[in-house]
């Protein structure tokens, strides 16, 4: 190697230039197609959305459409899909890592609740068609979507609960055990306040799932547009559940069926609404729960 | 000569096939400073752990003999390991605080074993505090995260925290060796304070340590007990060879 004989004169090295341009445009790239999209939905659906198309449901006879119907059944779904996962979800991550033995069994169902993560959903409506709606008789309702809602976003709470549980140290385990804290007390008054914003990260990625999902809904809560009766001390409310329902993403693939293209992007841009105010809620939330602030 | 509070008659322990404590017989002096010392792995931790049954946690572990608290077996099946650690409290190598308010850590024992009252909660956290020397240095924020404090404070509150639910002895397992010097300094005067009324029994690294605070030693070696005395004994006098050239720093 000659020596140096001065540490002055700037090059310009060409490669590196490229290489930046290159990286530059593949993250412009992936801007503007989020940018694109959500601009051209709000273009083509802003306009359609008024109070009418919010507060009321479609009527052939007065000539009307809107989609509160949908928007009801969302929140149902969602509520009710939730209700039934949640408790599922983390009590299956508290098994999977604080009480059963670790080894090939433990193994077997992390890896076996992987592959249901990314079974395509149309597969999970067949099977919730098929044994919630036909063999346990609940026909095309709400409750029936919400189940097949349930095995699919699973996998999600007890995953992201598992890894959150993971990462609470292991001398806030034995600090609490070593104060005679009984496992249960433990794991309720630590673990879990610890595992919170893991937790609520996986309910976050059920929800999106949940408001997302067409193909696994279709033929299990099927096409409702009704809101639901308030009934006698309101128990319509109650036997909602197991009525036909229609979440805004099945009135959308509808309404895209059906060349319906007006509606259909007044829909998208409502969905595109909800799934922003959800990412809000989750920061907010992630860091309110957060108990390792200091 | 004081009482024995707890007594260990034959206590054998394996990990799987490994034999990490072996015949250990060893009495514990009442409202004394017992220190084990010895080189890493010699079972020092491991032997403190089997007297509140911190070693259940672990897979694979097998107890044989008897650890005797004030005449009961510690490992008979009908005794309750949330009454044991109530009355074995136990402050670990690492500052554990719990990640809630400084209140919260120290009312986590008591709520435990059933204390709801606002009031009492309220007095054993202060006298708790107070009995760890941390008391004027947090009062005026008890409702802020543990995790704010420093390291040295924050080993402070652990043992505030143990002493909240009135142990009888309290195990200290190498409670100083993540701290700095003048924490240090702190915890020792506080171990000194804390002999008045408590069994204190400590594993620590630190032979200096060990012969500036406590009134018993028990030198580990491989899984046996090769000297137990008083402490100046010990130091000045050791009986064994291989003591000796442990404190001299032969070897270890």
């Amino acid at each position: 190697m000659e020596k140096i004989s001065t540490i002055n004169g700037k090059q310009k090295r060409i490669s590196d230039r490229i290489w930046y341009v290159l990286i530059y445009a593949s993250a412009s790239v992936s801007i503007f197609l989020l940018v694109g999209i959500v601009g051209y939905v709000f273009y083509r659906g802003a306009g359609v959305i008024n109070w009418n198309f919010l507060t009321t449901v479609p009527s052939t006879i007065k000539g009307n459409y809107g989609i509160a119907g949908n928007i009801v059944n969302t929140l149902y779904m969602i509520f009710l899909t939730l209700l039934i996962a949640t408790p599922l979800g983390i009590g299956a991550a508290v098994y999977l890592n604080e009480y059963a033995k670790q080894g090939r069994i433990v193994r077997t169902i992390e890896a076996t609740t992987e592959i249901l993560a990314g079974l395509p959903s149309i597969i999970f409506g067949l099977f919730g068609m098929v044994f919630f709606g036909n063999t346990l008789k609940l026909g095309y309702s709400i409750l029936t979507g919400a189940l097949t809602l349930t095995l699919m976003v699973l996998p999600l709470i007890t995953r992201n609960t598992q890894e959150a549980l993971k990462t609470v140290p292991d001398t806030y385990r034995s600090g609490a055990l070593g104060m005679g804290a009984p496992k249960w007390y433990m794991i309720r008054t630590i673990l879990l306040p610890s595992a919170m914003p893991g937790i609520i990260t996986g309910v976050i990625l059920a929800i999106g799932r949940i408001v997302g999902e067409s193909a696994a809904l279709l033929f299990t809560a099927g096409s409702g547009f009704l809101l639901p009766k308030l009934g006698e001390y309101g128990n319509g409310l109650f036997q909602k559940i197991f009525q036909p329902g229609g979440t805004l993403t099945i009135e959308l693939y509808l309404s895209m069926s059906k060349a319906k293209y007006q509606e259909a992007f007044g829909i998208a841009v409502v969905l595109l609404v909800i799934v922003f105010v959800i990412n809000i809620i989750t920061k907010y939330l992630t860091k309110r729960f957060d108990v390792s602030a200091k | 000569m004081s009482e024995n509070k707890i007594i260990t008659k034959d206590l054998n322990l394996y990990y799987g096939e490994n034999h990490a404590l072996k015949n250990i017989n060893m009495e514990i002096k009442d409202k004394a400073i017992t220190a084990f010392i010895g080189p890493s792995g010699c079972g020092k931790s491991t032997f403190l752990k089997t007297l509140n049954r911190m070693n259940d946690l672990i897979d694979n572990v097998r107890i044989e003999g008897t650890v005797l608290l004030d005449g009961e077996n510690v490992y008979d099946e009908k005794v309750d390991t949330t009454l044991l650690r109530k009355k074995v409290g136990m402050v670990f190598q690492q500052p554990n605080p719990f990640p809630m308010s400084i209140y919260d850590n120290i009312a986590y024992g008591p709520r435990i074993h059933g204390v709801k009252s606002k009031e009492q909660l309220d007095e054993i956290v202060e006298r708790s505090l107070k009995g760890a020397a941390i008391f004027d240095e947090v009062k005026d924020r008890l409702k802020k995260s543990a995790l704010g404090l420093s390291g040295g404070q924050q080993q402070r509150l652990c043992i505030a925290r143990a002493l909240a639910v009135e142990p009888e002895v309290l195990l200290m397992d190498e409670p100083t060796s993540a701290l700095d010097p003048i924490s240090t300094l702190k915890i020792e005067d506080l171990m000194g304070e804390l002999k008045e009324k408590y069994t204190v029994a400590v594993v620590t690294h630190n032979m200096q340590q060990a012969a500036r605070i406590s009134d018993y030693t028990a030198f580990f070696l491989v899984g046996e007990v090769i000297e137990y005395s008083e402490t100046d004994v010990l130091f000045t006098r050791p009986k064994e060879k291989k003591t000796e050239d442990y404190i001299t720093g032969r070897f270890g």
